[in-house]
């Protein structure tokens, strides 16, 4: 093979390479209809909340399982529809740095919230730990 | 040569032998790595964004004998600001969609309905907090109200960056086209806006939401 050929060959598989590679212009942008099902569903996880508290239909604990489980499902759904994100985009980079800042925010919101809870009933007035007696 | 396609041609020499140590970086074409580096701003955001949120679950419930958030919110008015949000979110994917198909004009009516939206979001935000203040609810009146202005105010300084960049972006597009520089940076503020949106999620259940239930 000339040297000329092996160039062509060469060139060739670069821009093979360059196309496969993901990084131009071809990322997930979604479609007219994926944004309108994400946009449908935030409305209806938004609106229930807001129903449930508004009216006061249900016991107070009742109502804040239920509303804190819609908000984890939107969040969900604006990460699938709206941000897109899937298991492949930037080679499972988006993901895994979405796993690891879950695992960071679980444990610091988490962590702050049961550290002073406990700090909290311990630090509680002395009449008040007698009289629980 | 068969042999050679199948390894990656940045590190291949010319006769089609893998090389193992490659004299020079291999090519990488500009901003490829712009959105995996914006992606991993965003998650440091979102750890900004979880120290407020803990704050806030932690003294979010001392109100130093003044108001509590039953005594001030105004869920119809969160409602409206909530669903401004949201259909800015949907008009920036609109946005995005006719930036796909290199339709400049129509990209640019719907990032300018997104700003409106924005704006409107903003606009009710600082009414709400002027109001708060005209009742005496300042940051400085307890720890509830700390808590609440610096998680809110955050997400709203978010939001006012937003806009100030989406219109930067408009004047950039309108001076420069839909080069790829510009589509790659509207792909970065889309992602950022569609983040604050995810964030108001968690604002309006754990402060406005769960603040009328207590």
């Amino acid at each position: 093979m000339s040297a000329e050929a092996h160039n062509e060959h060469a060139a060739k598989t670069l821009s093979d390479h360059h196309h496969d590679d993901h990084h131009g212009d071809d990322h997930d942008h979604g479609s007219f209809k994926t944004y309108m099902i994400g946009f449908l569903l935030s409305v209806v996880l938004t609106a229930i909340p807001f129903w449930l508290v508004m009216t006061e239909t249900l016991a107070p604990q009742t109502t804040g399982l239920i509303i804190t489980a819609f908000a984890v499902v939107q969040i969900v759904v604006h990460m699938v529809f709206f941000l897109h994100m899937n298991h492949k985009s930037e080679g499972g980079w988006n993901m895994l740095a979405l796993i690891f800042t879950i695992v960071i925010v679980v444990i610091a919101v988490a962590g702050s919230v049961w550290v002073m809870y406990h700090l909290n009933v311990n630090m509680m007035p002395t009449h008040e730990m007698q009289s629980m007696g | 040569m068969s042999h050679a396609a199948s390894l990656n041609p940045d590190y291949v020499d010319e006769a089609g032998r893998p090389i193992y140590h490659p004299v020079e970086e291999p090519h990488h074409p500009e901003g490829h790595s712009t959105m995996l580096g914006f992606w991993i701003y965003l998650m440091s955001d979102c750890l900004i964004f979880a120290m407020l949120f803990a704050v806030y679950a932690v003294i979010g419930a001392n109100y130093a004998a003044g108001p509590a958030p039953k005594d001030l919110f105004d869920l119809p008015l969160v409602a409206l600001n909530t669903s401004m949000l949201l259909l800015s979110s949907i008009t920036y994917g609109f946005a995005m969609l006719a930036m796909v198909k290199n339709r400049t004009a129509q990209m640019q009516i719907w990032l300018a309905i997104t700003g409106v939206f924005g704006l409107c979001f903003l606009g009710i935000e600082l009414y709400e907090f002027a109001h708060l203040i005209h009742l005496g609810a300042t940051p400085q009146r307890s720890g509830f109200l700390s808590a609440f202005f610096v998680l809110v105010g955050t997400h709203g300084l978010h939001v006012t960056f937003g806009c100030i960049w989406l219109v930067t972006l408009m004047i950039q597009v309108w001076r420069k086209g839909l080069i790829p520089a510009n589509k790659r940076r509207l792909m970065c503020l889309s992602l950022f806006w569609h983040f604050l949106d995810v964030i108001w999620i968690g604002v309006f259940t754990f402060v406005y939401l769960f603040g009328m239930l207590r």
